[in-house]
């Protein structure tokens, strides 16, 4: 972390920086994963604990999206897509953010314990621990894998609202873990391959500028096959079924043909159309979870009527 | 001796502690409630200080 500009004077900061500095687009979808995490679970929780829970799984993200911010804040400030956050734009001041994330780290996990249970804790902080030290400050710009890395912090949510309701870990459980860490790298190196110049003047090692392009173009496409193979893998377990094996098979031969298509490119067909094929990969894989993820919540919800699920 | 209110600045800072306000306020709503359903779900509560607990001596007696 190094210094970056301080606070503009003449702005005061508001509510809306705070909420700002917990990245709630992110959070979003943590709470949606989440929450599918805790409904597909087979021991139901009371709706206020499951609102809790939820609700304490969402701090703690945002908690460690606000310290991500304060180490980041260097790096934010040269990269388009991240100049306008409310420390590089001099909304707030990184040492708000570092207060207000450490605040919040310890307050969310205390408050899943008493809510849900102490397991459900040890892995919402475990994440916030995996993602602000291991991903943030020791890895991101130490290593070319550095988005698998981060992609595994952001794979836990579905993982802790499973273990919330159960208070175990099981093989849904680690399967939905596992599909969000496969649909992290190759969505953001389909990016990479698109902004080129926003990961090369913040210096992050992407593996487009370390192992060049070709390299980013084949892993995505074995990391696309690691994806599709686990999501239709978790079609046969307690949380899958008909629609979800439908919906799944369709989305994973969607991602797969437009893989192999960005694998058999190079940068002068990408150029002559303006990375089209990149582009169309990218924006289906922001669908991609929460189509999969609806489906899994379709499930549960119809196996009370008799058409979820295999029974 | 009367305080002085510097109106720009709590102007500014309206927002901010309305956004907190609001927050704590919830917060504790929510701890309440929480706690509400956490004592209505654990059974029956026993209050017996230095003295056997009735589940156990009727245990004991069948």
């Amino acid at each position: 972390m190094t210094n970056v500009q301080s606070l503009n004077p003449d702005h005061e900061p508001v509510f809306g920086d705070y909420i700002a500095l917990m990245k709630p687009r992110v959070m979003s979808l943590v709470v949606f994963t989440a929450f599918v995490g805790l409904m597909a679970a087979p021991v139901s929780l009371h709706p206020v604990e499951a609102f809790a829970a939820i609700l304490f799984i969402a701090i703690g993200a945002g908690a460690s999206g606000a310290l991500n911010m304060w180490w980041d804040a260097d790096i934010d400030a040269v990269m388009r897509r991240t100049k306008l956050r409310p420390i590089p734009s001099g909304r707030t001041t990184p040492e708000a953010a570092l207060s207000m994330g450490a605040a919040l780290s310890g307050m969310s996990v205390v408050m899943l314990g008493l809510a849900a249970n102490w397991h459900a804790a040890a892995w919402l902080a475990f994440t916030i621990f995996f993602y602000v030290v291991i991903y943030t400050i020791w890895l991101k710009r130490a290593t070319p894998q550095n988005i698998v890395i981060g992609g595994a912090a952001g794979a836990f949510p579905p993982l802790i609202g499973w273990v919330a309701a159960t208070g175990s870990v099981s093989i849904e459980a680690i399967l939905m873990f596992a599909l969000i860490f496969m649909w992290t790298p190759p969505h953001f190196w389909a990016l990479a391959l698109f902004m080129r110049s926003d990961y090369d003047d913040a210096k992050v090692p992407m593996l487009t500028v370390t192992h060049g392009r070709p390299s980013t173009r084949r892993h995505i496409l074995a990391y696309a096959i690691l994806q599709a193979s686990l999501a239709v893998g978790l079609a046969f377990t307690s949380v899958g079924g008909l629609i979800y094996l439908l919906v799944t098979l369709v989305c994973n031969v969607i991602v797969v043909k437009d893989a192999v298509r960005i694998w058999r490119r190079d940068e002068v067909d990408a150029e002559a159309d303006d990375f089209k094929v990149e582009r169309s990969f990218f924006k289906f894989s922001l669908f991609y979870l929460f189509i999969h993820f609806f489906a899994i919540l379709v499930e549960t919800l119809l196996t009370p009527y008799g058409f979820g699920g295999w029974s | 001796m009367s305080f002085h209110i510097d109106s720009a600045v709590h102007k500014k800072r309206r927002s901010q502690n309305l956004g907190v306000a609001i927050c704590l306020v919830l917060f504790i709503g929510l701890i309440m409630i929480l706690s509400l359903v956490k004592l209505t779900n654990a059974g029956p509560v026993e209050g017996y200080d230095h003295a056997p607990r009735p589940t156990l001596t009727e245990g004991a007696s069948e």
